[in-house]
Order: C-alpha cells, then structure tokens, then sequence
C-alpha cells in the first residue's frame, strides 16, 4: 500500500462485493488535471477537493469543462494528465465499471428491455446480491424515489420525470460513496425540475453520499449545492459557497453568470484610496482598489441601485442617468432595464413601497461607493448566453 | 507497493485495434472465397490457352456473342422498366393504406421474396408452357396458342415478376418516408393535384426509383435460372453462354473472359450509379 | 392527401393486378403437385398424394432435402456468428475504413451468380471441394454474410451506444455490458439475419449448380435437374411445401413482430 494513501475509512473500492455495508461519502481531490483534444484543452489544470459528503455543484456554459471533469471523475474519459483520487485512493486508470460511483444522465439511459425493477436490480446482480435481499434493496431505492408502484412497467411506459427518478434509484441502489449526476433535469420542464431539485436535496440529506451536480442553470445550482465551482474554458473560476459568488465574485465572469448584474466600464482614475470611473462624462467613484491592478470595472447587484426621477434630490451617492428600457413586473417588486448614457445597461430591482417607472422615463440610477464590487475587466467574460 | 498508473493514452491505443479484429474472420474468408477465385478467372481469361488478350478479342468479335450482349442489355431494361411502372403505384398505395390493407401488400410482396427462386420459376414454366395454363385457358376460348416459353416475352414477364419485390422495397421506404404535408402545402399555393403530384412528390420519390432501378437491372444482368429455364436459344443470356463455355465446352479462357466482361459492366453501372443516388438521398435527407 | 375516387379506384385496380402477378403465379404449384399423372401439364388430372410420397420415399428428394437443411443451419449460424462481428467492428471504426469494408463485405451481393459460380468451381476443383459439406458450407456463408451485416448494422445504427456507458457506470465490464445491454438490443437484428441467412443458402442455386455432384445434392438443384430433365410433378409437391412453410414463417413472425411493437408502446 502507498504510504501516502492512508485509508480514510472509505468503502468505495471494497463496497464492490459487500454490499450491505453502511456507506458514508467518499472525498473526492482532483489535482492539475488537464485534457486535451489536439490543441483544444477542454479541461486547463483543473483542481478541486471536494469533502465527503458534500453537495458540490459544477456550475458553467455549455463547452466549459464542466461535463469533461465529470466523466474524467467517472472514468468515461480520461485525463491527459494530473491526479485523481476517490476517497483516498487514485483511481487513474481504473476502468469505469471498476470505480463504484453512481451516475445519473441527462438522457436517462435506461435499459429499453428491463422493467423498472430490473433496472434497478442490475447493478446489484452485477455486485452477486440475489434472492430477497436484492429485492429489499431495489423496493428501498425504488422507496426512496416515490417509485415503488411502477416496478413492473418499461421505461416507455414513463414520464421523462419519472424515467429520471427510476435512474436516480439505479444509481443510489448498490451504494456508491459517489454520485455524478450530469444536467439530470435538463429535458424536462420547469415546474418538475423545481420539484425534482427539492427531492435530490432530500436524498442526499437521507444518504449521506458525496452528490457532484453538473449544470448550467445558475439557480439550480444555488438552490441544491452546498459548494458551487464557476466553470469558464476548461478551468475553475471560482469555489464557494453560493452567497460568496454573489457577494464576493472573484472575477467578472463569475459576477455576471452568477445573478443579475450591472457591469459599468469607462475611463479609471485611482487617487488615494478611491478608484473613479467616467461613464458619458458622469464620474461615479467607490473607496475601492484593485488589488492585482488590470483595468478597473464596476459590478453592482440589483438590489444595491436605487431609481429617482432626472432632477429629484440626491443624497451624495453616486448617480448616472438614463431613460427606463424594460420594466416588468414581479409581484414582490419591479425589475427594470435602465438604458444609460453610454449605451450600457443597468438593472435596478425595486421593492413595492418605491416609485413605479414606465418605458422612457428619464431617470437617475444611485448607489453607494461601498456597495461597488471592484473587478478587473476581462474581455473573455462576454457572456453570449442569459 | 505497487502504485503503477498505467497511463491513459496508451490505455485508449491498446484497444484501438479491436474493430478490425472483430471484422477479420468475415474479411478473410471474403478474400479466399469471393476474392481468390474472382483472380483466379481473370487470370485463366488472360492465360489459356496461352497468355494474351485473345479470349477478349473472341468475346467481342464474334457476332453471336454481341447478339446475346446486346440482348442481355435489352431483356435487363425491360425487365427494370417493368418493375419500375408497377411497383410504383404499389409502392405508392402501400404508404396511403391503413395499417391493415399495408399488412396485406407487404406480405404479398414478402412472400414470393422469400418463396424460393427456383420454385417460382417453375411456376412459370407450367404458366407459360405449350401445354399451360395461359395456352389451355386461350384454347378453352378457341384461340389459338400462343408461344411464350422460350421467348424474350416469357423471359422478361418471369424475371420481372421474380425481381418485383427488390424494387417494391426501396421504393417504399423512400415513399414512407416523404412528408405529405408538402403536397398540402403545394396545393396550397395553388398546384392542381396532378401538377403537385409531378412537381413535389415524384422528384421526392425519384432516390427510391435510382435504387431500385439499379439493384433490378444489375440482378438482371446476371441472371441466369430463369433464362435458363423459360428461354429457349434465341433468348440465351450472357450467364446461360458462360455457363455453356466453362461445363459444356471446357473453355475456361472465353468463359472468363465472358465473365470478365460481365463483372465490369456490372461495377461500372455501380459506380456511376453510386455519386447520384448518394446525392440524391442527402437532397432527400436535407427536408 | 386526398385523391379523387376515380384515381383511387384506377389506383386500387392496378395494384390488385401487381398482388395478383406478385402471388398467383407461384399458386399455380398447388394444383399440379395433385396430378394423378406423370406430367406437368395444365390442367392437371384426378387427385393423387403420390408425388408428396415420392418426396418422402425417393431418397433423391429426401436426401438433398436434408443436405439443403444441414448446410442452411450450419451457415445461418456461421454467417451470423462472421456478419455480427463484422458489423459491430465496422460501427466502431471510423467512417472511411468502415465504409471501405462494408462495401467489400456487400460485394457477393452484386457479383454476377455465374461469375462467381466458375470463379468458385475453379477453385474447388483444385482444393477437392466440389461436392462436399465444407465447399457448400464456405460458398453460402459468402453469399449469406451480406444479409446479416445489413440486418445487424441497421440494428446498431438505432442503438443509443449511452446505454453502454450507463452498464459500466453500474459496474458491468465490456463483455457483460454485451451480453445484458447490447445483445438484448440488437437480437431482433440478429434473429432477422439468421433467418435471411439460412433461407439464402437453402434457396441457393447457381453457385451450387456448379459445385454439386452426384454424391451431394441440395434441394434446388435437385428441382432444377427435375424441371429440366423430366416433368416430375414431385417438383410441385415440393414447392407447395414450401410455399406453406414460407407463408407460416414470415406471416407468423410479421404478425409476432407487430405484436410485441404494441406491447411495447
């Protein structure tokens, strides 16, 4: 045994003939890995730990690495270099069917010619679990994803929701310390999807497993994940929670995927501890400083500017003016598209007490200098996708 | 310790051979029962009796061998045209029917596919001889009788019959396949049914027509149980005079050659036939 | 698209016509092989189950019908066991040699029967394979294999190979994920190739002319020699049998066929 792999305690790689055991999450350390198709890099260095028993989500746009490191974790594809190790153990070169680790696809991929319970049974077969005990494990899971009365039915015979839930239980039913699921609620519709994030969340609470979620809908991934990884062109933006993305983006690109944002660029003036940026000849300032230097950009959250009409009083704070674009109405509230002078966009969300604006209003934006989150601009950071 | 990390390139390299090993055995016995014996007659077409180019020059300078060529071209385009005008109403009715009527055309179609050949042709031959069933019919009536067996006509009504379903098929499924949604649509815009029928639906068609068409006039060409059985000599085919050549006169050099000549027709029909309808289905593929 | 009932009705009458021409012709068989006379004549005289004894009893016809079947079964399951393989080795190639080898494959197909026939008897008569087991068996696995490729690479082409990778997610390894996914998948391909390969060697005949001898006979050659050298009205008999045999077989499996399609859905 290699010394620096001590044993963690993690069942993954005996669990294969032992099925009955109790298992907790494995952790899950990626370290440099990179992937090259010819000269493109789908994955550029990417490393990132994930604890035992989290729920970790890969967050990203289509093309971003995010789906590569997933199959690179399963062992679909494997990595041109770096390491690789599941609870403890490498697991470079081990074959896919050899790793132990739960896998849920968007497409589902449930065998056409087995009936539900046979789907779920598979990998206990695989495993030599039979007779009553293979049962009571396939009617548990099928339990656990509200699925018990449709053992007997064929995957064609199933909504794409309830194909999704008998897939869920095929991948939790032979206990992998590991679950990848891969955009699981991509082809189904919203309000199911709403429905089924709920109950993904509830089953990791109740299995205690290691989730890896890979999507590209920032509010999913906000909505199930204890720790999020901002994927951009094969490498790892940011980690963190996600109240530290939107409080405290790393880089442009992680602020303006993650919520709604204004972005303000123009011309940057650093004097003392203030940063000031021109925007059409308004000058907005905030007592921020960028600390590894590059060009200066402003990112504010919707709810940090405030609407008055051109001319009314300010208070002190910044102000831009601009004529209403878009305005719609939320219920809680109002979201409007203010058009400034420059031809950029901000967006202001506004609470039911505040005045209401309708299309070409002329109007100020205010906000306070400390509420300005200070980024270098990264002209990459286009985003070409909503 | 063993901490070996087979690294993974490698790992992909190591199987990238598996496909062509699986091809093998089919490819090897294709080489030793297809291809060896292919060389083998052309090479006894070139050296029997001696080396040279004389059985080509035989082939085509005697006057009854550029009789049975030129006849084993016609008899194969009436045979294919014959398919093509019946099977396409066929094929057409086959894709407006319901479930049921459908059921029934394809299995009349699908059985005498299935019928063996030989036993079809015999058929024919009790149908068209002196003493069958269309002479005794046509007798019955004080006609006289007519000769069929042994004649071109006797040929080309067994052949085609016997090819039928190889352009009924492929038809079909180019058929099934258009949507006609676009005749609506070009009725729409003003086309009578007839003009909508010639404008929209018969080039649409046309892939399945080229298909079959080649695959009947190719067969045809080298057909050789029926003519045997239902020609006489004035309808003898290339195949029936390269089978006379090699058993009956043990001139394996003009018998090759023969053979020679009729699989190079073949392949270059093939290979003419091949750029347009590989075009002519992505068109289709494009709606 | 809606046609006008006297198009319809033009339309119905030409297609009865192509039915007719497509079925009765080979009809024809049933009433002659009852001929109480020696003759193939039309029409056939009195009633009499002797030619169908003849069948049975005359060990010609008896003994090439059970050479026809012991090839048939031997290629049918040879040619699938080649043109499986084949064709899952052709779906994981890339697409130029894959196609290079699938037409190399279909040849047989377009070959012309005579010209392969004296290309194949040429070699025969230097290997000592003329009328043997092993030369029929060869010479009809050849012409068989181009069927079962089509069958099976139409199979694999539908297959969804995800489900392939979802097995070894779960643990299975190449051969089981064979054995449990994709073989379950692709057996209708299969099965259908089985069967075109046996009713091609059993059907054959002009490879076969050539490399029969008197010690070993199959069934078409038997009817061929029969049809052109006497008017043996067992010929009919035979193909009534088969006639029936072909209609149970592909009505009864179109019909299970459609069956399950509707239990699936």
């Amino acid at each position: 045994m290699n010394p620096g792999q001590e044993n963690r305690g993690n069942p993954g790689q005996e669990n294969m003939g032992n099925p009955g055991q109790e298992s907790r999450g494995a952790a899950i350390d990626l370290r440099a890995i990179s992937k090259a198709y010819g000269s493109f890099k789908a994955l550029d260095g990417v490393s990132l730990r994930i604890e035992a028993g989290e729920f970790m989500t890969l967050l990203g746009p289509s093309g971003s690495g995010k789906t590569t490191t997933l199959n690179v974790v399963a062992g679909f594809t494997e990595a041109s270099s770096g390491a690789l190790e599941v609870g403890g153990r490498s697991v470079v070169g081990v074959p896919a069917h050899k790793r132990n680790i739960g896998v849920v696809f968007q497409h589902y991929a449930l065998f056409p010619h087995m009936t539900v319970s046979r789907n779920v049974a598979y990998p206990l077969a695989l495993r030599g679990v039979a007779g009553a005990e293979r049962e009571r494990r396939v009617r548990q899971a099928l339990d656990m994803v509200k699925m018990a009365d449709f053992g007997h039915r064929f995957p064609s015979e199933l909504s794409g929701g309830q194909q999704q839930r008998v897939a869920l239980a095929r991948a939790i039913v032979f206990d992998p310390p590991l679950l990848l699921m891969d955009e699981p609620l991509g082809a189904l519709d919203k309000k199911l999807r709403e429905w089924l994030q709920l109950e993904i969340k509830r089953i990791h609470r109740e299995l205690g497993t290691t989730f890896v979620y890979v999507t590209h809908d920032q509010e999913e991934a906000l909505v199930l994940s204890d720790r999020i990884a901002v994927f951009n062109r094969g490498r790892i933006e940011q980690i963190g929670t996600g109240r530290e993305l939107y409080d405290e983006p790393a880089t442009l690109f992680v602020g303006k995927f993650i919520g709604d944002s204004t972005v303000l660029r123009g011309a940057a003036a650093i004097s003392g501890g203030e940063t000031a940026i021109e925007i059409a000849g308004q000058k907005v300032a905030t007592p921020r400083r960028l600390a590894n230097g590059g060009r200066p950009v402003m990112l504010l959250r919707p709810e940090k500017l405030a609407l008055v009409r051109r001319g009314a009083s300010g208070d002190g704070r910044n102000r831009l003016t601009g004529r209403i674009g878009e305005a719609i109405y939320l219920g809680s509230g109002s979201k409007y598209e203010v058009d400034l002078a420059d031809g950029s966009k901000a967006i202001v969300r506004s609470t039911l007490e505040a005045d209401s604006f309708a299309i070409g209003d002329e109007v100020e934006v205010l906000f306070a200098g400390a509420d300005v989150k200070l980024l270098a601009d990264d002209d990459k950071a286009d985003l070409s996708l909503t | 310790m063993s901490a070996s990390e087979p690294t993974i390139p490698a790992a992909e390299r190591r199987w990238a051979w598996r496909p062509y090993a699986l091809a093998m055995p089919a490819l090897v016995l294709l080489l030793a029962v297809i291809g060896y014996p292919l060389l083998t007659i052309v090479l006894r077409s070139l050296s029997e009796p001696q080396w040279g180019l004389q059985n080509y020059i035989w082939f085509f300078s005697a006057p009854i061998n550029l009789t049975v060529l030129q006849r084993t071209f016609v008899i194969s385009t009436w045979v294919t045209l014959v398919c093509v005008v019946s099977a396409y109403p066929y094929a057409y009715l086959m894709t407006a029917v319901g479930p049921r009527i459908r059921l029934v055309l394809m299995l009349c179609v699908l059985i005498p596919f299935w019928v063996s050949g030989v036993v079809r042709t015999l058929s024919w031959v009790i149908l068209l001889q002196d003493s069958g069933v269309i002479n005794s019919i046509l007798r019955s009536f004080g006609l006289g009788g007519v000769r069929l067996i042994r004649t071109q006509t006797g040929v080309v009504i067994g052949m085609a019959q016997v090819l039928l379903p190889f352009m009924i098929l492929p038809l079909y499924s180019v058929m099934k396949g258009i949507d006609l949604r676009l005749m609506r649509a070009a009725q729409s815009l003003g086309a009578r049914p007839f003009r909508a029928f010639f404008t929209i639906y018969l080039p649409l068609s046309l892939p399945g027509v080229y298909a079959g068409a080649i695959i009947v006039f190719i067969l045809a060409l080298g057909f050789y149980i029926t003519p045997a059985l239902l020609g006489g000599p004035r309808s003898t085919m290339l195949s029936t005079l390269v089978q006379t050549q090699v058993l009956s006169l043990l001139q394996w050099g003009r018998g090759g050659a023969m053979g020679v000549v009729l699989l190079v027709v073949t392949f270059v029909l093939l290979a003419l036939a091949a750029p347009v309808m590989r075009s002519r289905y992505r068109e289709a593929g494009r709606r | 698209m809606e046609m006008k009932p006297l198009t319809r009705a033009v339309l119905g009458l030409v297609c009865l016509l192509v039915a007719i021409w497509l079925v009765a012709p080979t009809l024809v068989v049933v009433p002659m092989s009852f001929n109480e006379n020696k003759s193939l004549a039309f029409p056939p005289q009195g009633f009499s189950w002797q030619w169908y004894q003849n069948f049975v009893t005359n060990p010609d016809w008896s003994n090439s019908f059970l050479n026809s079947l012991k090839v048939a079964s031997i290629v049918a399951v040879l040619a699938t066991v080649l043109g499986t393989l084949a064709a899952f080795g052709l779906d994981r190639m890339k697409a130029r040699p894959a196609n290079l080898l699938r037409m190399l494959i279909l040849t047989p197909m377009v070959v012309p029967g005579v010209v392969l026939a004296i290309g194949i008897y040429a070699v025969y008569l230097d290997t000592r394979l003329v009328g043997t087991l092993l030369g029929f068996v060869l010479a009809h696995t050849i012409l068989a294999l181009p069927f079962v490729l089509i069958a099976v690479s139409a199979n694999l082409e539908v297959f969804d190979r995800r489900l392939e990778t979802a097995a070894a997610s779960l643990g299975a390894n190449a051969l089981t994920t064979f054995r449990t996914v994709t073989l379950p998948l692709i057996a209708p391909g299969v099965l259908s190739g089985l069967l075109f390969a046996f009713a091609t060697s059993f059907d054959e005949i002009v490879v076969s002319l050539f490399i029969t001898n008197p010690y070993l006979k199959t069934l078409p050659v038997q009817i061929f020699a029969s049809i052109t050298r006497d008017a043996d009205p067992t010929v009919a008999a035979v193909g009534t049998i088969l006639l029936f045999a072909t209609t149970i077989l592909i009505g009864g499996g179109m019909l299970l066929l459609g069956r399950e399609r509707k239990g699936r859905q």
